[in-house]
């Protein structure tokens, strides 16, 4: 087969290529636009109109300017577009991407895919049959995607007779549903795509049309302001150290989604608040660089090692930063085959964060092809859009969308798939998270007998604590707090080491690979809370806890103690560790140094003995 | 930043998002133009580093300067090279130049068949050992659930229609008419266990930007794809009996971009010079669905 629609005649020039969508309701004739476009153009490679003729008039079918686009065999031989297509262009302007969206409701995450690689939209609209449901959500739809930049085309003008009444009727009610959306279209083009009327050049079956054809509309669109201008936002996608290889630079990888920053600039990452310097721009067969722009996939070294993941943002300690919380208004368009729900897990992904998040409040659910709205609803449906509450596991970095669109804006997982997309509309100030909610509603519910924790810890000769060792994976934990446990035991103390932990909680059971850590972090707040409940000393070990993650587990173990060892380095600030431990070359010293502090802190009651 | 700039940069993005997401990943590499860009673009997304081992599919009949060309840089960029193929079907002489199969049943046995076990594990796999030199045959490997190809959407109209991650069933299916949705370059990072992705970095590149690339990066590409004085060069690298040189007398990379742009091949597909695409008329759409690159 042939590829499509290369017209190249002249060098590449700084100028840029657009992407632009054609959308609209099923069979109003986007692919025959398309086609058209690129026919008339000579666009096509050589022979690809005759062959496509050819192979239609020996299927004894009518020739569509379609089937040039519709390229899979299910699509021609239901006459229908099933996914985007890229196609190739180039006017005597610029270069461009045409992406073919299906108006199909069935296929309606293609045409979202296709349309969020989009800088500006073409929306067709059938003479014959007005505007049509789809027609009105593909509009709502572009604008929550942030395209703004839209034509629209009146097209099989030769089915009403060329009629200006008709097209005219047609234009005041779409600009009227466009503008309710935030649209406000460039021009309206009456055309007819099979005809060829008003595709690159203005018809005469339509001299009362004074306005452009749909290549100058397309020429005109002007790309997306650039992103240079804002404040500097980058991703971190990556920290690559390739040591094998001979090669010790530790460079900081990512994309910068908006802005700039310079060798020397003092750089914050968030939401770890953690800060740094630029010291160099990172590349390969680059020469060297000291200033990186919005757009470029680069890195960084930095001038002093923090300890960074993954997903956090960096920027820079000059310029606004980005917002971090963990509850956020947003608007999301819903595509998950089963609805989204409250109290499930979900997968948050912002930029390059990805993080668990439940859906706490729908505000209110729209339909997107007649604009009304629903706020009773407790669930969101296939094809809704929605405003609601998400929160999230930890807190995140982000932006509204209003003020970085690159930064503000997410996708859900739901079971491996994505399932929706949205905007960040707002903060939510929450006094309250998942985690507290759960313990009071556990606490209400907690049937408690005669038997009172003075009583048991006279019994016990001890108080009850959760003793938590933290620290990095392979610092030696799991043998010191199993010595601790046998110390503790042979002198007649109730105490319980809980081995699940660590395994469990092993360096790679992170989120990123849908790995589910906080839910073994719950499990161990909720079993260290029995324990603990019953009179008992807990010991217990997980590596690389963060200081969010160990908010949780003291939260779940509430009301009950908890005491935090920590042994080499840490996570968290100062005031989260209650012992450190620096060095476990002398095991039996930082034994006596743990029991020490249990004496003091009458965890160990002395007097008894 | 231009063109070139921006699709660099986007299919880099690519590259260390799949890196990031994929514990077993490999990237195909055929050693033609388009591959060769693609692991030129790792050592970019990677700071000078391969971390992404090769495969590379052997169908026996390939030309041999390209075999050469392959393990001269698996050498010098120190590749984690792989190299997978149809034992069966070669030893048993099951092929189209044999004259027992037809084209598409040949390329679906010595390509997709080879890469398909290949991948799996479930066949053999011959890796290059850097102290030695040599390939060694190695059974039993972990399943790669990530593939990294560099197919671009130009090419064909199935292709145009690919996503830059797209899943993959058990049976390498590729289902056409229910791809996930791709938004603000998210892409789909999660899967279920059995079942495996494809990348495609390359979709936004044409055959030109191919070109004008390697001419920019000084990519050093394998010299098949110039005329050596006989008024004859090859478009598109593939196996010896299906692929035709065509009447080309572009001697290197800048007067085959002259060609591309203004030039006799300005309006002419790529793959016009491969026989198996014109048996059926969706002949690649049906070869791709089953698990061709
Ligand atoms: N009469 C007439 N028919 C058209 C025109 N444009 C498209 N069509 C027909 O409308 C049908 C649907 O066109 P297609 O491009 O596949 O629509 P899509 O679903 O929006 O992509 C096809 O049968 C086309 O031939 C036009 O301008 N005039
Ligand atoms: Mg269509």
């Amino acid at each position: 087969m042939a590829k499509m629609g290369q017209h190249v005649n002249e060098a590449i020039g700084g100028v840029g290529q657009m992407n632009i969508v054609v959308i609209g309701h099923v069979d109003h004739g986007k692919s025959t636009v398309i086609g058209r476009l690129l026919a008339d153009t000579g666009s096509l490679p050589e022979g690809r109109l005759e062959a496509v003729k050819t192979n239609c008039a020996y299927n004894s079918r009518p020739f569509e300017y379609a089937f040039l686009l519709d390229a899979l065999k299910d699509e021609q031989a239901q006459g229908i577009t099933i996914d985007s297509a890229r196609c190739f262009f180039r006017s005597s302007k610029r270069e461009y991407i045409i992406i073919d969206a299906p108006g199909h409701i069935e296929f309606l995450k293609n045409m979202i895919s296709g349309a969020a690689r989009a800088e500006a939209g073409l929306l067709v609209i059938d003479a014959k049959e007005g505007v049509r449901e789809n027609s009105r959500r593909h509009g709502y739809l572009l604008s929550m995607l942030g395209i703004k930049q839209v034509a629209v085309c009146v097209n099989k003008m030769d089915l009403v007779d060329y009629s200006q009444d008709i097209f005219e009727s047609i234009r005041a009610e779409y600009a009227e549903f466009l503008g309710r959306v935030d649209i406000e279209p460039t021009e309206f083009i009456p055309v007819s795509a099979r005809e060829g009327d008003n595709i690159i050049t203005n018809s005469d079956r339509m001299a009362w049309f004074t306005g452009s054809s749909v290549l100058d509309v397309v020429d005109g669109f002007a790309k997306e302001p650039s992103r240079v201008d804002k404040p500097l936002r980058f991703a971190v996608q990556a920290i690559y150290k390739f040591t094998a290889q001979g090669d010790d630079r530790r460079i900081i990888a990512g994309r910068i989604d908006t802005g700039t920053v310079n060798v020397g600039d003092e750089v914050v990452f968030l939401p770890s608040q953690k800060r740094s310097r630029i010291t160099t721009i990172e590349g390969f067969n680059l020469p060297t660089q000291t200033k990186a722009v919005a757009g470029q996939s680069t890195g960084f070294a930095l001038d002093e090692q923090v300890y960074l993941t993954p997903g956090e943002l960096m920027c820079r300690v000059d310029e606004p930063q980005a917002k971090v919380g963990t509850h956020l208004k947003v608007n999301i368009f819903w595509m998950g085959r089963q609805p989204m729900i409250k109290h499930k897990r979900y997968k948050l992904k912002l930029g390059s964060t990805r993080i668990p998040v439940w859906l706490r409040e729908v505000v209110t659910v729209l339909d997107a092809s007649d604009l009304t709205t629903d706020s009773n609803k407790q669930q969101i449906d296939r094809h809704d859009v929605a405003e609601c509450v998400l929160e999230t596991l930890k807190p995140v970095a982000f932006d509204l969308s209003q003020d970085i669109a690159q930064t503000g804006r997410f996708v859900i997982i739901d079971n491996y798939e994505i399932a929706a997309g949205g905007v960040v509309l707002d903060t939510v100030h929450s006094a309250t998270n998942r985690t507290l909610e759960g313990v009071r509603q556990r606490e209400k519910n907690w049937d408690r007998s005669g038997i009172t924790p003075e009583m048991r810890s006279e019994r016990y000769k001890q108080r009850s604590t959760l003793v938590l060792i933290c620290g990095p994976v392979g610092a030696g934990k799991q043998r010191l707090a199993k010595a601790l446990e046998e110390n503790l035991f042979k002198s007649g103390r109730s105490v319980y080491y809980l081995g699940l932990a660590n395994s469990l909680l092993g360096a790679d059971m992170n989120v990123d690979q849908g790995g589910e850590r906080d839910e073994y972090l719950r499990r161990l707040g909720e079993v260290s809370h029995l324990f603990t409940d019953a009179g008992l000393i807990l010991i217990t070990t997980i590596s690389d806890l963060d200081e969010y993650e160990l908010d949780m587990v003291k939260t779940l173990n509430r009301p009950n103690d908890c005491r935090v060892i920590n042994v080499g380095a840490s996570r968290f600030t100062e005031a989260k560790i209650d012992l450190q431990v620096g060095d476990l070359s002398n095991q039996a010293a930082a034994i006596q140094k743990i029991k020490d502090m249990l004496v003091q802190e009458k965890y160990l009651i002395e007097y008894y003995l | 930043m231009d063109q070139l700039d921006t699709i660099e940069a986007q299919s880099i993005f690519i590259l260390r998002e799949a890196y990031r997401s994929f514990k077993n990943l490999v990237m195909l590499w055929s050693v033609g133009k388009d591959s060769t860009v693609l692991l030129w673009l790792t050592r970019k997304a990677f700071f000078g580093h391969v971390p992404i081992p090769l495969m590379h599919v052997d169908t026996a009949f390939k030309v041999p300067a390209m075999i050469e060309y392959r393990d001269r840089f698996a050498r010098e960029w120190k590749l984690n090279m792989i190299v997978g193929k149809n034992e069966k079907s070669l030893e048993a002489k099951e092929t189209f130049p044999d004259g027992k199969l037809t084209r598409l049943e040949c390329c679906a046995a010595l390509k997709s068949e080879a890469l398909k076990h290949t991948l799996s594990g479930e066949w053999p796999r011959w890796v290059l050992d850097h102290t030695t030199g040599e390939y060694v045959k190695q059974e039993g490997g972990e399943p790669f659930t990530g593939v990294i190809v560099g197919a671009r959407a130009d090419e064909e109209g199935s292709r145009s229609k690919e996503r830059y991650f797209s899943p993959r069933d058990r049976h390498n299916d590729w289902d056409v008419g229910d791809q996930p949705p791709e938004l603000w370059n998210q892409f789909k990072t999660d899967f279920a266990p059995g079942t495996h992705v494809r990348i495609h970095p390359l979709l936004d590149w044409t055959e030109l930007n191919i070109w004008e690339y390697i001419e920019r990066e000084n990519i050093p590409i394998i010299d098949l794809y110039f005329d050596h004085g006989n008024g004859k060069r090859y478009r598109s690298l593939g196996c010896m009996p299906c692929t035709s040189p065509v009447d080309s007398t572009a001697k290197n990379v800048a007067e085959v971009i002259e060609e591309l742009r203004s030039g006799k091949f300005s309006n002419i597909a790529e793959r016009s010079g491969r026989e198996q695409d014109k048996e059926d008329g969706a002949g690649l759409e049906t070869l791709r669905r089953d698990g061709y690159m």
